[in-house]
């Protein structure tokens, strides 16, 4: 459990995060809330040789909500997300899912982006993203890019965030309180094992559905979405939408849950989530 | 979490601080962070150890350089099994069975490894960390054999062995067998079977394990930080292995961060790091990493039974017959084997059954070994005895509580001797069970129960009536002295210290100890302190294991505080001007028989002995007492335990409701105190009900590693507790007191299997195997058509 040798800068600006990135290439590490970071390092699966704490920068460390659009800054921790009065009104999803991540320090330490950019399987953050279209904007050593929530999440840890990059910041739609995340944690670890990010929009009969925890990375479960489009979301119609939660899916097996029952979980935690989000409107 | 706790009991005599909750003297340093641990021990000049581990469960070690590491700068040394082996002796087992077969258990492995974690080669550098990178530095060429995992398997012919050169997988059979077990089944309306697994636990104590050594060279002698239950066991193990005399080698251990019997036990770390320090004349220390802990402290538990029964049809059960297999991992640890054997032992329950028959079968397999962990066989037993309950009510269609009754015996035939000879002391099994119902409200239970039935909801209520064996035990049962001792010394000033061998760690005897102490002398709580866990303080002793330090260690303190009344009258006679035998004492008081207004104190006569100036003729200066307490049988403490849970029938998750338990662990000291191990235990309990499992794959790799993937109960797993008791004394010691640090985790894992089983019996389901997990309670009602 001790990490092995490595040297430590904080960078004051985002550009000189961005400097020391270029400067120490494949040697340095970004460090946000160091909650995925740090364990990775003490178990020396991760070694890097610089580690570059951004976490201090004030830009990054924000919640702002500007015609429509709110706009996260990467460094917001869970908890400031949990505890936003804007967003409790503007994106109550975003509330509620930051509420189901570890416990009270990792929460105050975790950051939204730092997860992000982590793309544990298992996080919860991705399938809110997805399922609220969120867009990512990343800053490079030529400028910034913006990804779509749907090609951030590559693979199992990997975003689209290149070495050298930084998230800056995360934008979502303001939206209605018709939205609900459940979780069905894994035991030990406190991850999803199945978790379900469920926006409703009872007025265009649409809904968003995105997975995590189930596959290699989280996804937006279309079967269950189409299924839904145009019809009215009724108790039946919730239910048959959320058997096909994880169609055309090859989720992960582990000791925790077999892929079946991963499958399975899915489908309730669908339900759960269609129907928790249809019972707030 | 809430509980209710009734009141304690109002004591009318003078007695002041025993049946007292009180907090405990322990807590306000613990809580301030200002307690000693090993690794807040600072030692001038220390060195770090960390040690190369296998990461194969079975393999053949070709070669080892660590030539690269012995450069890497800090680094002060690497010993591989080559260097150290010869002399830091093997690592015993204090319970071997006759006809047993056990390998050579040397500190590091030899030319061979035997399962993940095994010790290969220990590296010691300046810091921690640069011990760490010298790890990676040391190279071993491994050759991979395959694994011997499956218990099972490994007792079929052809298997592959753990240990080749013992020719077989079986490290012990043991049997045990009383009364006439097939008359008993002939005279039997109904057989049935059942098999039973408990399933392998890890018992990640939230202080792993560590230590620390400094040698002495002008004394040659050697001081042992260490954090374990046992530092007097150790003192008697460890200087031969490591060729010192016992004088020689004081055995300290400082705060503990939970032992559960996972520190109950002799390691290879310690005996490598005493010598290290001997060996490189320089301090050094150890601290265990939590996957370090998870991956070579012992396990407990995983035992797998195949049980007979044979019923009447009026609910009396005859005999039970049945084949435990003990996966025990590659070697034995301390007390290894002796831990099914209790399983054995205390298979009937508080049951008065005709016949048992137990055969037990200790298997070598390719892992950790398995050794006392919180209950130590009795969780096992109790599970199968109350799974079996719940299976003969289940069978014949009676009530549980019916069933039980009908077997249990009465509280008039105590002393009470089972089937399987032991004599359980006292009890009244009946008034637990009364007693627990009504905390439990139990005909609103059963009315919740139809009414969430009717609504189609899985919802179920569990029993468990427990009896188990505590204060362990009579020297002729246990192997190496089962008394316990204790000293007690009045002061110059009058202030008391009292130093038990006993060696709580955790379980609040600094403050029960004292309240023993405070009553029997008749002085202030705050008169007194408690030393312990050092073997240079308590000289002897036999440890914190199988709840034995109140009932063995507490009667020991007594009974020394008796021996200095005794000699006080003498020259409290010779104070007062009259004949010891007037001499009375009373609420710290000595005084003539009649004339009570005149008496004298302990400060005065404390004073008085060590001054030594008007001692009376032949009276020895001093105030101090020592007593062995040899006890003449163990305890038998019992209880009852309810719970309600219920089921989600989609995703198959267990949530407990409410959770009763009245204990009966004879007379209470501090009902705080047992209130605290009652919830602890059960806690652990249903950590090993519904989530904990040490898992290892086919390949000997261990998948239950760290935090991450080993579930253990956190606050929010907690249920509401309604906590009781009943006060049956012990006639086995002069305190009347059992024990109950094992309590909650024998008493609670049946309790919460049975209510499982019971929410799911309305789809059909009668067994399902520990834990339950969602996966598994969700394929058992899947097998059974159970829908979304
Ligand atoms: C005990 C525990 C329980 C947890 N439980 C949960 C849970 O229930 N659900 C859940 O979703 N998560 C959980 N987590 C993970 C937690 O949410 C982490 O905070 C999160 O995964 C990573 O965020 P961080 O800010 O700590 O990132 P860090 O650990 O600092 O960084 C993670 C990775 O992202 C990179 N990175 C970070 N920020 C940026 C950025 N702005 N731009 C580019 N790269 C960046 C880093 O270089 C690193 O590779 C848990 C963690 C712990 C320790």
């Amino acid at each position: 459990m001790i990490p092995a040798a490595f040297d430590y800068v904080r960078a004051s600006s985002l550009n000189e995060a961005l400097d020391l990135l270029a400067k120490h290439g494949d040697d340095a590490k970004i460090l946000a809330g160091g909650h995925s970071l740090i364990p990775a390092m003490k178990l020396r699966l991760s070694q890097p040789k610089v580690v570059i704490d951004i976490s201090r920068i004030a830009d990054l460390h924000s919640v702002n909500q500007q015609n429509g659009k709110i706009a996260i800054g990467a460094l917001t921790t869970h908890y400031e997300i949990e505890s936003s009065d804007l967003l409790k009104r503007a994106c109550p999803l975003l509330p509620e899912v930051a509420g189901s991540i570890g416990d009270v320090q990792v929460r105050n330490k975790g950051t939204v982006g730092g997860s992000c950019v982590h793309a544990d399987p298992a996080g919860d953050w991705p399938a809110a993203m997805l399922a609220l279209d969120a867009e990512f904007e990343i800053a490079g050593p030529n400028g910034s890019r913006t990804v779509a929530a749907n090609d951030f999440f590559v693979d199992i840890l990997t975003s689209a965030v290149e070495p050298g990059e930084i998230l800056k910041f995360i934008h979502v739609p303001a939206t209605a309180n018709t939205a609900a995340y459940v979780k069905f944690a894994q035991k030990a670890s406190g991850f999803a094992i199945a978790g379900v990010a469920a926006v409703v929009d009872k007025t265009k009969k649409e809904v968003a559905v995105a997975v995590t925890g189930v596959a290699a990375k989280a996804y937006r479960a279309s079967g269950t979405e189409s299924s839904l489009r145009g019809v009215e979301p009724t108790a039946d119609s919730i239910a048959t939408a959320a058997e096909k939660a994880a169609d055309g899916i090859d989720p992960l097996s582990d000791i925790h849950a077999s892929a079946d029952f991963r499958a399975h979980l899915a489908r309730v935690q669908a339900k759960r989530a269609l129907w928790a989000a249809v019972s707030r409107g | 979490m809430s509980t209710t706790t009734e009141k304690p009991p109002v004591t009318k005599s003078t007695q002041k601080y025993i049946g007292r909750a009180m907090k405990r003297v322990e807590d306000p340093r613990l809580l301030k962070g200002v307690g000693t641990y090993v690794d807040d021990v600072q030692l001038a000049g220390v060195v770090h150890a960390e040690f190369v581990r296998s990461p194969h469960a079975n393999a053949s070690i070709k070669s080892i350089n660590t030539d690269a590491a012995k450069k890497l700068p800090g680094v002060i040394g690497v010993f591989t099994g080559a260097d150290i082996n010869e002399k830091a002796g093997t690592i015993p087992c204090a319970s071997p069975l006759p006809g047993g077969k056990s390998p050579v258990h040397t500190v590091l492995a030899g030319s061979r490894v035997y399962f993940v974690g095994h010790p290969v080669a220990v590296v010691v550098a300046k810091t921690r960390a640069i011990a760490r990178d010298a790890l990676e530095l040391v190279e071993v060429d491994y050759e991979p054999i395959p694994a011997v995992i499956d218990p099972e398997k490994a007792l079929e012919k052809g298997s592959a062995l753990t240990h080749p050169e013992l020719g077989t997988n079986v490290a012990f059979t043991w049997g045990l067998a009383g009364g006439d077990v097939d008359a008993a089944f002939k005279e039997a309306d109904r057989v049935f079977k059942l098999r039973i697994l408990h399933q392998r636990v890890t018992p990640m104590a939230i202080e792993p394990r560590g230590c620390a050594a400094s040698w002495h060279s002008g004394e040659s002698s050697l001081t042992l930080w260490t954090s374990t239950q046992i530092p007097h066991l150790i003192r008697t193990l460890l200087p031969g292995m490591i060729g010192i005399p016992e004088n020689k080698l004081r055995v300290v251990t400082p705060e503990v961060g939970g032992g559960f019997g996972s520190k109950l036990n002799l390691y290879s770390e310690e005996a490598v790091v005493s010598h290290l320090a001997m060996r490189l004349n320089r301090p050094t220390k150890w601290i265990e990493g939590r996957r370090e802990n998870a991956a070579v402290t012992i396990h407990g538990r995983d035992q797998i039974g195949d049980h007979e029964v044979a019923i009447k049809n009026d609910g009396t059960v005859l005999a039970i017959r049945s084949n435990i297999i003990a996966d025990i991992g590659s070697y034995l640890q301390l007390l290894t084997p002796a831990i099914p054997t209790l399983t054995g032992l205390m298979i009937g329950g508080c049951y008065k059954l005709k016949a048992v028959k137990v055969d037990i079968t200790g298997v070598h397999t390719n892992k950790m070994s398995a050794d006392a962990y919180r209950g130590a066989g009795r969780p096992e037993a109790t599970y199968i005895i109350e799974r079996v309950m719940d299976y003969v009510a289940d069978e014949l269609g009676l009530d549980p509580i019916e069933v039980r009754l009908k077997n249990m015996p009465q509280s008039g035939e105590f002393p009470f001797t089972t089937i399987t000879g032991l004599q359980y002391d006292s009890g009244n099994y009946q008034a637990a069970l009364e007693k627990a119902k009504e905390l439990a409200q139990w005909p609103r239970l059963l009315k919740e129960r139809e009414n969430a039935r009717a609504e189609g909801r899985l919802f179920g209520i569990g029993l468990s009536t427990y009896v188990e064996i505590c204060a362990l035990g009579p020297s002729k049962i246990m192997a190496a002295g089962g008394w316990e001792w204790g000293c007690v010394r009045i002061e110059i000033s009058g202030k008391v210290t009292v130093i038990t061998g006993a060696t709580p760690h955790g379980q609040g005897q600094e403050t029960s100890f004292a309240q023993i102490a405070a009553d029997r002398l008749g002085i202030p709580i705050e008169d007194i302190v408690v030393l312990r866990g050092d073997t240079a303080t308590a000289h002897f002793g036999r440890d914190t294991y199988g709840s034995r330090a109140t009932a063995l260690g507490g009667t020991a303190i007594a009974m020394s505080i008796d021996k200095i009344i005794e000699k006080t009258k003498t020259l409290a006679a010779a104070l007062l001007e009259a004949a010891p035998a007037d001499i009375e004492f009373a609420e710290g008081k000595f005084f003539v028989r009649g004339s009570e207004a005149k008496s004298i104190g302990w400060g005065q006569l404390a004073s008085e002995a060590y001054v030594a100036k008007n001692l009376p003729p032949g009276f020895e200066p001093g105030l101090e007492a020592s007593s062995f307490f040899e006890p003449p049988n163990c305890t038998f403490p019992f209880g009852t335990h309810i719970c309600a849970v219920e089921v989600d029938r989609d995703t198959g998750q267990v949530k407990i409701l409410k959770y009763t338990a009245v204990d009966d662990c004879g007379k209470q000291v501090n009902p705080l105190l047992i209130e605290g191990q009652v919830q602890g235990g059960i806690a652990q309990s249903l950590g090993a009900a519904l989530m904990e499992r040490t898992v290892y794959d086919e390949n000997g790799q261990l998948l239950t590693g760290e935090f991450m993937d080993y579930a253990i109960p956190r606050a929010l797993d907690i249920p509401e507790y309604a906590l009781g008791s009943t006060e049956t004394p012990s006639p086995s010691n002069l305190l009347g007191v059992k024990g109950v640090g094992e309590a909650g985790t024998i008493g609670a894992t049946p309790c919460i299997g049975n209510a499982v089983i019971d929410a799911l019996s309305p789809l059909g389901i009668r067994h399902v195997d520990l834990p339950f997990t969602p996966e598994r309670v969700w394929r058992a009602i899947q097998e059974k058509g159970g829908t979304l």
